[in-house]
């Protein structure tokens, strides 16, 4: 019996409960091994499974293909910068603006949906591309006449998150022991994506995810069987940016800093090739998308240095030039290799071989 | 994190957009001759006034001739956008497939054409061989790269889930990008002017040598690139395999061959277009590409892909748009918004379009489901 086997075959509660003991031990160790960059990308990190995780409702689950999610994240993040920052002089708790980052968000996605509904395919692609440029280029813009977004500078001194009368950014006194910052963070992040993630779980097994699904798969017939098509894609739409605007308010309070510049359409790429890349629709997939694309990068830009130095006894190649190949070069083998993702549905997987 | 306050967090992929400067007095259509001198120009966004607001007949001609400028600038943009957009219509009409690295390829050509000018001016060549010599060779640098990415990341891929072969795309497209800051590095180079710098005065218009150069080429070719499709055996075959790959095969058509040489259509009007934008901004550099793609796949859209009289359509508009969008937003709105806007005004357009027909301009409404 080998270690996949043992693992699989104990009780659900004690997987639970390693499972519970890992994650909590998780931030300590990476924190000890490779310092604290790390735990900086780790947080991180959860930021993307948790986009990923909203964009996965609309590629995934409904099969809309959206390349400006990474709108949705900016009015979060825009939302949270505005209403807590000295850019207006506001400073809310954070419980108020997260929902409402989340609200306006959806809001966004309902704002997007509604025009598209007729669209398809590639269409709907490139109008979802224009609008994530449109939010980019006004945030970039509404500095004047009136100045909201104060522009390209962005808006800098975001309040931290505060929870229960402590400042997140600092560390922890508790029971002795010194929490550092990053780690708070680190498990406030995980709660909130855990959060996310049983969203999508319990949302797929419902009459809405089989909906989408329906739609997915063949729009037509879906609503010859009665599906509100309409409805349900707007709700798809709604769902994956509210989800999108909450990690965009925790990027905004996390950061302390926002401006356009980190709402490109490169990232909204990126989100979808953790998607894709991890295996659509299947959210232990997306999820281990969202890490391995955001580790993979950070761990070619600390190892292409040191190994060129290594191997050819100098740096041959600038190891930023280097890093950003060979993150190419990953994702054109990983789909190569997989191309239904690294760890896709095992139903969509039957469904692609029938094909 | 007092320090992080002021640090910029970036996703680590992220790619500084590139494109072109806004501003550029070319796409304003004045001279592109540095020694021309600045006050004279004519036109610039400040100066820009609508017909309506200025009563003295003077000034309406100028504003007559102030839009006809744009129009004439818009549609030098346009046909470098249908150039572009013709190499995405063509692979999508038959692949089904958006060729996301298409305006690497376009880059690739630019800086090839670029780097082949300087060394035939420095051979002492006359500068039209000099041209035509350039964009051969960029022509082929790029048929042969469309070739290679066809067989290593889309053939394998052909029946692989949709979204497959966009991610591998993207992938190709951060390949060449970094390829291409490896070889010629980060910086802008400037493109060697190869046709005369004379400006032509046309009716209040003035027009540059390169302007004429870039819509005219563009026109033949895209003639051409017609009737190739449409009246050729080659073309049949083309059509067939857009329309019915497995039918196609049945009739004699190789699909593989067509898809090939759809590729290296597509990319030898990369390649053009690309020696034509350099030229016509006189720089070149890594990260050109990216924008200039982007813009060229959604006139491509605005046409309705597959179809190649759209994406000509789309792009003309596209360039058109663009360019009246910036001369005029800011009256139009009374100052609220600027140029910087332009690329809002465009997208706007083609969500408006879009809404109204869902399938392009000149798309054909498809079944629900094939």
């Amino acid at each position: 019996m080998n270690a996949g086997m043992f693992l699989t075959h104990m009780p659900r509660k004690v997987q639970l409960a390693l499972a519970v003991v890992a994650l909590a031990g998780l931030p300590f160790m990476v924190s000890a091994g490779l310092g604290n960059t790390w735990l900086r990308v780790l947080d991180f990190a959860l930021l993307y499974v948790m986009l990923a995780l909203g964009l996965n409702i609309v590629v995934g689950f409904a099969g809309l293909l959206d390349l400006g999610y990474i709108a949705f994240y900016a009015v979060g993040a825009y939302v949270y910068a505005l209403l807590a920052s000295p850019q207006f002089g506001l400073h809310w708790p954070v419980w108020a603006i997260l929902p409402v980052g989340a609200l306006a968000a959806c809001g966004f996605g309902v704002v997007l949906g509604a025009p598209t509904l007729r669209l398809r395919g590639d269409y709907l692609a490139i109008v979802t591309l224009g609008f994530g440029e449109i939010v980019r280029i006004f945030m970039n813009n509404l500095n004047a006449p009136v100045n909201i977004t104060n522009g390209p500078k962005g808006i800098a001194s975001i309040d931290p998150i505060q929870i229960g009368g402590h400042v997140l950014s600092q560390p922890l006194e508790i029971f002795g022991v010194t929490v550092p910052a990053l780690v708070l963070t680190y498990y406030f992040f995980l709660a909130l994506a855990l959060l996310v993630m049983l969203a999508g779980l319990r949302l797929q097994d419902s009459r809405i995810g089989r909906a989408w699904a329906a739609i997915r798969e063949d729009e037509m017939a879906a609503k010859a069987c009665g599906i509100n098509t309409r409805n349900v894609k707007l709700l798809a739409f709604a769902m994956g940016a509210s989800f999108g605007g909450l990690a965009g308010g925790l990027f905004a309070s996390f950061q302390e800093f926002v401006s356009p510049e980190s709402f490109s359409l490169m990232e909204s790429i990126m989100v979808l090739c953790m998607v894709v890349l991890g295996g659509m629709g299947h959210i232990p997939g997306v999820i281990l998308g969202a890490l391995v694309l955001t580790v993979l990068p950070e761990a070619f830009r600390h190892g292409a240095g040191p190994v060129q130095q290594a191997v050819f006894g100098q740096v041959l190649v600038d190891p930023e030039n280097l890093r950003m190949l060979l993150f190419g070069i990953a994702l054109v083998a990983v789909m190569l290799y997989r191309p239904s993702g690294l760890w896709p549905d095992p139903r969509h997987r039957q469904e692609f071989n029938a094909r | 994190m007092g320090a992080a306050g002021n640090h910029q967090h970036r996703h680590p992929l992220s790619i500084t957009e590139g494109g072109f400067p806004k501003t550029d007095s070319r796409l304003r259509g004045v001279s592109p001759a540095p020694t021309f001198p600045q006050g004279d120009a004519p036109i610039s966004a400040t100066t820009l006034t609508l017909p309506v607001l200025c009563p003295s007949p003077y000034r309406i001609i100028r504003g007559v001739d102030i839009f006809l400028q744009q129009v004439a600038n818009g549609l030098t943009l346009g046909s470098i956008y249908a150039l572009v957009a013709l190499g995405y219509t063509l692979v999508y009409g038959i692949l089904g497939l958006i060729n996301f690295a298409h305006g690497e390829v376009v880059m690739v050509g630019a800086l090839t054409a670029l780097a082949a000018s300087k060394f035939l001016l420095a051979a002492a060549l006359p500068p039209y061989l000099v041209f035509t010599l350039a964009f051969l060779l960029a022509a082929l640098v790029c048929m042969a790269l469309s070739v290679i990415i066809e067989r290593i990341a889309y053939r394998p891929l052909r029946n692989a889930p949709r979204l497959a072969p966009l991610i591998t795309a993207i992938g190709v497209s951060i390949i060449l990008q970094q390829l291409a800051m490896m070889l010629w590095g980060r910086s802008y180079h400037a493109m060697p002017q190869l046709l005369p710098e004379t400006t032509f005065a046309l009716g209040g218009v003035q027009i540059t040598v390169i302007q004429i150069v870039i819509i005219g080429v563009a026109g033949l070719t895209m003639a051409a690139l017609l009737v190739l499709v449409n009246r050729t055996r080659l073309g049949r075959a083309m059509r067939a395999t857009a329309e019915n790959p497995g039918i196609a095969a049945l009739m004699g058509v190789d699909a593989n061959r067509i898809i090939v040489l759809a590729f290296m259509i597509g990319s030898a009007l990369a390649a053009l277009a690309g020696m034509l934008v350099a030229s016509n901004y006189g720089i070149a550099h890594y990260n050109m590409g990216f924008m200039l793609g982007l813009k060229a796949f959604t006139a491509a859209v605005l046409g309705g892909i597959g179809n190649l009289a759209g994406a000509v359509v789309g792009g003309l508009l596209l360039g058109v748009i663009e360019a009246l969008g910036a001369g005029y937003i800011g009256d139009l709105t009374g100052g609220v918004l600027g140029s910087q806007y332009q690329d809002v005004f465009a997208f706007f357009v083609l969500i408006g379009v879009l809404v109204l027909r869902p399938a392009g301009l000149l798309g054909e409404r498809v079944a629900e489901r094939a």
